[in-house]
């Protein structure tokens, strides 16, 4: 089927569609530099860099940008951790209610955002639990689950099991076979895991909305400035920096795991 | 049972305590599985599975409206306010008719990219055709929602680009139709639904390639070798093995689209849609039985949904 | 092979032999063994002994349980009822890492991550033993089996009868007891399988260590095993020299399994026989145009297929009674002409050459 050559209107309408996904990131980029900060005017009256060096002095940018990266390195870790282990525990075995645990870890992606925020946002005024750190690690980590999970079964399913069995034949117990055989078999599979998870919780503004309290992340000041915008411009580099905080683990994700298992099927 | 007993096996002499825990752990293979189950599923049962029990607890009961209180008894007041006042049931019919304009569009937009994707480019063209789909579906939802709003504000790129052309009239017609139109694009239904397309046509893309790409090329030589024209085994073949993937990444653009209440916030109009009618009631009214009530229906409509895709064979897609 | 290297490696020290030879122990024992999954009976009452230092084969076709057994031995699987002795010990609940038997597996399983040398050095490592020893032992092992030079291969760069060699030294050199074989020559093309089972023969004579070999061949069983088990359907038919399964087959499965059988049933047999039993009869034991006094039995029978093998060809006759019976014909002379379908021909063979086979009513 390679030989077989697309028709015009077919090239057309794939390259338009990818188009339309890339164009408007462009966009962000070029009103990073824009000199107008009072509207979003077309073309930009003149370009300047002033807006990076007001970005990089103002703090409360970085405080937001700390909790976001404080926030996502734990929800990881614990992600990674839970992930890894419903994946070991669920690869081989089968039992009753194998199903509804899987359908229980998908569950909070597949589910809105707004119905996790809300259902967490009530639990913790039903206990009287305060918003804190850990009231936004809590919501992120549970949807961040699922990411890891993705990835270390599709790994293991793809990991043949007499590699185990030949490991305890050889005479390593439980925790030398897990060592030396699974963990370096495993080990790209969860660091890729991780770093999507990592994208997906530095991101993440729904549930967090709804967990956070009075606290600011990267993404909650980004939405208090599109609501009432005052420097325009400086949201923009912000978005930009963004932009290129999550793209690196997303491209390295794709590498640790090209050809090999896919990172879709995880929604937000 | 002496020498020979001894003597034989265990050439691994037992290392200490953790050998030992491995072999109980061997030997009690159900018990390891759920140690292993055991903190994956508290967390996901109390932290997530309570919680929305709870919110669905909430929706049974009632906000005192003088007080301003919570009241904690069994009621359908909260339901009955739900379903009885127009403009609930309103935000419901919008919001539900959002999402499947919005799906439609992904599948229309989206079929014609994964079907490039996955029949005409090279290995290398594929890599590149992933990642150019992966990236927007990982990469910042607010900052590309942002986007949006840069191109589509009055002073923005479209309205420039509209003058420049000599299309303005073409933008001011649609903006100026009944109900979909509004002020400027940032402040439209069509603003809106262009947004919500954006945002989630990866996920439309990325079920439905992978379905494309499990239809063995044989099976199309096979469909022309019976004769039929490309029209023909487009349409008897292709589509019909596509189908599940469409109807897999239907779930998401219709699921995601039913909760998103950022969009409407930002880009829309003053008329609440599901996300935003849960958020302000939970919020500045402080009505959390209604929120509850309100988030129960997404859950419902997507129950109803996950149950036909079931039978359209979408769970085989995903 | 170097007599030196072999004894730093695999072959047991003089203690070792000493011992067994003072133990009456079998190496490996099943007392009724079952093993079910689900309603499948995959191991349906397994009785057997291994002889320390044999060389013993489980054949059957594939669902026959051959596997299974295998498995159970190494630990993988605890049976669900009866119990497995190795050495004269008990297994239950005896996980695999502390059974003093090494599996070579099918697919072979060599960790993809590791080297070759690290792969044959894997199981010292988890026994702790120290590095230079280790590395010693390893390379010894891959000398061993004609694998020296590709110490820092990854698994992936080798061809599969390298890898085949590679998951046998990993198991060869921790001295087990008991090298378990599962199908170990399967991936690999003909001419390469018999010059690896010969190996195979010549190792475990110098090694001494009891090999356990599942396969489906017959020939591979037949060529290499001191005794032969025959599986069907979870259950053991026949356990014997490889002579006496395929020369003095008990039942009509391992008649028709191991070789080509003529089974002719307990109607048929009367005419023959004089008894109510049925019996096998080889192909290669039916004489076309007999010289007097050769057979016992003579008969006639017309030629409905011919089938040329190079160095035999099977004729396939109906006798005038409707019995077919395939009867194969060693090319010692050259073909001739003579035979074709159609044509009418004596026939005959000696009374021994008909076994009588017991009835598997199952």
């Amino acid at each position: 089927m390679r030989s077989e050559r697309a028709g015009l209107g077919l090239r057309i309408a794939a390259a338009g569609g990818l188009l339309y996904l890339h164009l408007p990131i462009a966009f962000i980029l070029l009103y990073a530099f824009t000199t107008e900060d009072k509207s979003y005017q077309f073309p930009p009256p003149g370009l300047t860099l002033k807006w990076f060096a007001v970005a990089w002095n103002r703090q409360d940018i970085w405080d937001a940008l700390w909790l976001s990266v404080e926030v996502a390195l734990v929800a990881t870790a614990l992600a990674i951790l839970l992930g890894t282990l419903a994946a070991a525990a669920l690869w081989r075995a089968r039992f009753f209610g194998r199903d509804a645990i899987t359908l229980l870890i998908v569950l909070p992606i597949a589910l809105p955002g707004i119905i996790t925020g809300i259902a967490l946002r009530s639990t913790f005024g039903l206990l009287d639990i305060p918003f804190s750190f850990w009231t936004i690690v809590t919501g992120h980590a549970t949807f961040c689950i699922v990411v890891v999970y993705n990835n270390a079964i599709a790994r293991l399913r793809r990991t043949s099991p007499s590699l185990l069995e030949a490991a305890m034949d050889l005479g390593a117990d439980g925790f030398q076979t897990f060592r030396w055989v699974l963990l370096p078999n495993l080990a790209t599979a969860l660091l890729a895991g991780g770093m999507l998870a990592f994208a997906l919780s530095f991101d993440e503004v729904i549930v967090t909305t709804f967990t956070a309290g009075q606290q600011t992340t990267l993404p909650i000041w980004m939405l208090s400035e599109l609501v009432r915008p005052r420097q325009r411009p400086v949201t923009n580099v912000v978005a930009v920096f963004v932009i290129a905080v999550t793209f690196l683990p997303i491209l390295l994700a794709y590498r640790l795991t090209r050809g090999t298992e896919s990172m879709h099927g995880t929604g937000k | 049972m002496s020498t020979a007993t001894s003597a034989f096996p265990l050439a691994t002499p037992g290392a200490g305590r953790l050998r030992r825990l491995s072999t109980f752990l061997w030997r009690h293979s159900r018990l390891f599985t759920l140690l292993l189950l055991l903190p994956p599923l508290l967390w996901l049962g109390i932290v997530y599975l309570g919680s929305l029990l709870a919110l669905l607890a909430h929706s049974f009961f009632r906000l005192d409206s003088f007080t301003g209180q919570i009241v904690y008894e069994f009621t359908l007041a909260t339901w009955y306010e739900l379903l009885s006042q127009p403009a609930n049931l309103d935000i419901i019919r919008r919001t539900a008719g959002m999402a499947a304009a919005v799906t439609l569009a992904c599948g229309l937009i989206g079929f014609p990219i994964a079907y490039y994707a996955a029949r005409f480019s090279t290995p290398r063209g594929k890599a590149l055709f992933y990642l150019g789909v992966m990236l927007p579906l990982w990469s910042s939802y607010l900052v590309r929602v942002y986007a949006w709003k840069l191109i589509l504000a009055k002073e923005g790129v479209i309205s420039w680009a509209a003058e420049r052309t000599g299309t303005s009239w073409l933008l001011d017609a649609l903006l100026s139709l009944p109900v979909v139109g509004g002020p400027s694009l940032s402040i439209s239904y069509i603003g809106m639904f262009l947004v919500f397309t954006y945002i989630w046509l990866p996920y439309m893309i990325l079920p439905t390639q992978a379905a494309l790409e499990r239809v063995p090329p044989s099976l199309l030589e096979a469909a022309a070798d019976c004769g039929a024209r490309p029209r023909q085994t487009f349409r008897y073949v292709v589509l019909p093995l596509a189908f599940p993937g469409i109807v897999a990444g239907s779930i998401f653009t219709f699921s995601l689209t039913l909760g998103d209440y950022i969009i409407p916030y930002i880009i829309g109009t003053s008329k609440l849609f599901l996300g935003q009618a849960v958020y302000i009631h939970q919020g500045t009214a402080g009505n959390v039985p209604l929120a509850a009530a309100f988030s129960v229906v997404p859950i419902v409509i997507m129950a109803v949904y996950l149950a036909v895709a079931r039978r359209l064979g979408a769970f085989d897609a995903l | 092979m170097e007599g030196a290297v072999t004894v730093g490696v695999a072959a047991p020290s003089p203690s070792i032999r000493g011992r067994r030879a003072a133990m009456a122990e079998p190496a490996v024992r099943f007392l009724g063994v079952h093993r079910h999954f689900g309603e499948v009976r995959a191991v349906d009452g397994v009785d057997l002994e291994i002889a320390p230092g044999e060389f013993f084969s489980m054949l059957g076709p594939s669902g026959s349980g051959k596997t299974t057994c295998l498995r159970l031995i190494a630990g993988f699987e605890e049976p669900d009822a009866g119990e497995i002795h190795l050495l004269g010990r008990p297994m239950r609940g005896v996980p695999p890492y502390e059974r003093r038997v090494n599996t070579v597996f099918q697919d072979y399983a060599l960790f993809p991550h590791m080297n070759v040398l690290d792969n044959v050095g894997f199981g010292l490592r988890v026994k702790r033993v120290p590095r230079a020893e280790r590395i010693r032992k390893a390379e010894a092992a891959l000398a061993l089996v004609k694998l020296a030079g590709l110490e820092d291969r990854r698994p992936a760069q080798l061809s599969g009868g390298q890898r085949q060699r590679v998951a046998l030294a990993r198991a060869l050199v921790n001295e087990p007891e008991v090298l378990l074989l599962d199908e170990p020559l399967g991936a690999l093309d003909l001419k390469l399988r018999q010059e690896m089972q010969s190996e195979l023969k010549g190792l475990q004579r110098e090694l001494g260590i009891t090999f356990v070999y599942v396969t489906h061949d017959q020939e591979e069983a037949l060529g290499m095993s001191d005794r032969v088990a025959v599986f069907n359907r979870g259950r053991i038919e026949q356990i014997g020299t490889p002579p006496e399964i395929y020369e003095h087959p008990r039942t009509a499965f391992v008649a028709g399994f191991v070789g080509i059988s003529n089974i002719v049933d307990a109607e048929a047999a009367v005419r023959f026989t004089g008894e109510r039993r049925p019996f096998s009869l080889r192909p290669e034991r039916i004489l076309l145009d007999p010289p007097a006094g050769a057979v016992d039995i003579e008969t006639r029978g017309r030629i409905t297929d011919i089938q040329y093998h190079g160095a035999s060809t099977r004729l396939r006759l109906v006798l005038s009674d409707g019995l077919e019976l395939v009867v194969e014909r060693p090319n010692t002379e050259g073909t001739d002409g003579a035979l074709a379908p159609g044509r009418e021909i004596r026939l005959g063979w000696r009374r021994d050459a008909m076994r009588p086979l017991r009835e598997t009513g199952r």
